[in-house]
């Protein structure tokens, strides 16, 4: 283990300098050296390293204290031993105020270091033990691109890998953002036609019309604008898997057509005369209650028993806090290496409000969350700060007052008026701002009447 | 082949210097030469400190090694340190030419005991080792019993051995070219 571990020394004085990494290096450890405060600083930003040995007097330009802070900056987790020949309680009081691990004083008796460095390098160790076990674990609650340690959600992804290669509709339910879609890609790239295509269709962001031709496709001059024969999402999952997303939302003429679909896997293309055969297995899901909607009366009950062959519900995340810690990790890990952060990990308090919110995004909320606080973040450590914009509105704003006299609806339709209005018209922006999907946001824009 | 230098730095102690030479012909495989002495450097000793600077006896080493030599080993009975430490046994160029041992902490005589001759030879024999040791490149050996092991005071030292380790001896082994015959010779 130890010739893993890499030593800074910065000290201004060659002698010191380089007798100390003589000395580390003897002892086996492999040894960079800075000649001031700022290279130091350089290095520490190029490397991390498992102790900083740091000069407190360094003349002209940054002196140990500050180079320290710096360091601490960069690498909250360092280990700086500060070396002085000036032994005074009070910059050895300094030093470890500000982070010191240890204080030194030189010339320091070899076996005073000997001991020192090993402590430190046991504790480096244990650490990073720790690091693996953790990362370990996070592999083992990995389902594709599912995260979950909730045993509901482990139940889930066993009945994916059951199911994943049969041809049986699958229809998934759960509130905006619980991973939905991702579920749906884990059914298809567990199973048998993971070499096949996936082709995904959000039927809340069409128009009746418009959904049919892009479900089923349409011959030349089917209708205004059709100037060639386009093939539809059905044939063009020839071989894979077509996930229907939000089909609560598609009206009763494309029901029926897709309920022939499903029956017959044989349909025609919008204004075609010839039947189009496909191979093709569907997963269609929906945040609406269908069997609510079925006794409504706005969803047909045969279509509804034909896509809820095999039937799953996922969990919103409010329902399994568990993974509220594991999941924002893994936002952190993926989203400060796109983003080119170095935030590597959340402070207790950062977890205490994650798990605090009630998360009516789910985890797509979350993600949100992880990369609006990493946007900002100063340090390498997310902390309960970072995520300020959590909390409750009332609080945040104390001057918006909660109307009571208005039903739900109305006050529903007022908020995203007013949210569009705001976002100008932008649709993304607007539904990452209410915590709710895309095709979510249009259905309610259509529903209301709200002009973009 | 290769030869091994020691040289005394100073006044020169006879049967340590005879005890050394034994040990390091035997732990790194080569013949050693023994040099006249050499003047203690004037540079060398730290008035405020009144100990000698070990950097800067292994400055002078660097000077008075033979071309015939590929390592030099100092012997001297000064209290030598190195910049950031209070003290040093020996010291050495990792992986370079030069090494140096001091007689004066691993006598029994800095400690105000009475004078212990076999014990300062074992003592100065496992120190040479050591630090020629660093010279080949060789680490501190986790080895409580190899001489290549860290001590920081005599206990240490006298609890190590005189010979190598096996993964420490094959690593010198390693590091050492092979002898080849004369040009010319070759069949």
């Amino acid at each position: 283990m130890k010739a893993t571990w890499r030593i800074l020394v910065i000290d201004d004085e060659a002698v010191m300098r380089e007798s100390l990494a003589a000395w580390l290096r003897e002892d086996g450890y492999e040894v960079d050296t800075a000649a001031s405060g700022r290279e130091g600083i350089d290095k520490a930003r190029e490397a991390d390293y498992a102790i900083y040995f740091v000069d407190l007097k360094m003349p002209g330009g940054i002196d140990g204290i500050e180079t320290m802070m710096e360091v601490k900056k960069l690498r909250p987790d360092a280990s700086i031993v500060i070396i002085t020949a000036y032994a005074t309680v009070d910059t050895a009081i300094t030093a470890m105020k500000e982070g010191a691990l240890e204080y030194i004083v030189k010339p320091c008796n070899p076996q005073e270091i000997s001991l020192l460095v090993t402590r430190i390098i046991k504790v480096r160790n244990l650490e990073r033990e720790n690091e693996i076990l953790r990362r370990s674990l996070t592999g083992r609650w990995r389902f594709h691109d599912l995260l979950s340690k909730n045993p509901r959600m482990q139940e889930i992804f066993g009945l994916v890998r059951d199911v994943a290669s049969l041809k049986s509709t699958v229809l998934i339910t759960g509130e905006s953002g619980t991973g939905k879609e991702l579920v749906a890609r884990a059914l298809h790239f567990s199973g048998e036609r993971a070499e096949g295509p996936f082709v995904g269709v959000s039927c809340a962001a069409l128009t009746e019309t418009l959904l049919e031709s892009e479900l089923f496709g349409h011959e030349k001059g089917a209708f205004t604008g059709a100037v060639e024969r386009r093939k539809g999402k059905f044939e063009l999952a020839e071989g894979g898997t077509i996930f229907l997303d939000e089909i609560g939302d598609i009206s009763a003429k494309v029901q029926v057509d897709l309920l022939r679909a499903l029956q017959e896997r044989r349909f025609f293309r919008v204004g075609g005369s010839a039947e189009v055969t496909v191979d093709v297995r569907v997963v269609a899901a929906t945040n609406a209650d269908l069997a609510e909607e079925v006794r409504q009366g706005r969803f047909r009950d045969d279509l509804f028993y034909r896509l809820n062959v095999v039937a799953i519900h996922l969990p919103p995340l409010r329902e399994r806090p568990e993974d509220v810690p594991l999941l924002a990790r893994s936002f952190l890990e993926r989203l400060s290496h796109e983003l080119g952060k170095e935030a590597e990990d959340l402070s207790e308090g950062a977890l205490k409000a994650l798990l605090a919110h009630r998360w009516p995004g789910n985890v797509r909320e979350l993600e949100n969350a992880v990369e609006r606080a990493l946007v900002t973040a100063k340090g390498r450590v997310l902390t309960e700060d970072d995520f300020a914009f959590l909390r409750p509105v009332s609080e945040a704003a104390p001057g918006w007052s909660v109307p009571t006299h208005l039903p739900l609806s109305e006050v529903e339709k007022a908020v995203i008026a007013a949210t569009l209005k705001r976002n100008d018209g932008n649709v993304k922006e607007t539904a990452a701002v209410l915590g709710i999907d895309r095709s979510t946001l249009y259905d309610k824009l259509k529903r209301y009447g709200i002009e973009r | 082949m290769s030869v091994l230098a020691v040289v005394p730095i100073g006044p020169s102690d006879d049967e340590v210097l005879a005890a050394v030479e034994g040990v390091v012909a035997t732990a790194f495989g080569r013949k050693t030469a023994r040099l006249t002495p050499i003047p203690e450097p004037a540079g060398a000793f730290d008035a405020a400190r009144g100990q000698w600077s070990a950097p800067e006896m292994l400055k002078a080493l660097l000077s008075a090694r033979p071309p015939e030599a590929d390592r030099i080993l100092g012997v001297t009975g000064r209290d030598l340190f190195v910049p950031v430490l209070s003290f040093v046994f020996g010291q050495a160029q990792m992986g370079g030419p030069t090494a140096v041992i001091s007689l004066a902490r691993i006598s029994q005589a800095f400690s105000g005991l009475p004078e212990d001759r076999p014990l300062l030879l074992a003592r100065a024999r496992k120190e040479a080792v050591h630090e020629l040791g660093h010279t080949f490149g060789l680490v501190h050996c986790p080895d409580p019993a190899c001489p290549m092991s860290l001590s920081t005071g005599v206990v240490q030292v006298d609890r190590k051995g005189e010979s190598l380790c096996a993964s420490c001896a094959a690593l010198v082994k390693e590091r050492t070219p092979a002898a080849r015959p004369p040009e010319g010779r070759t069949g």
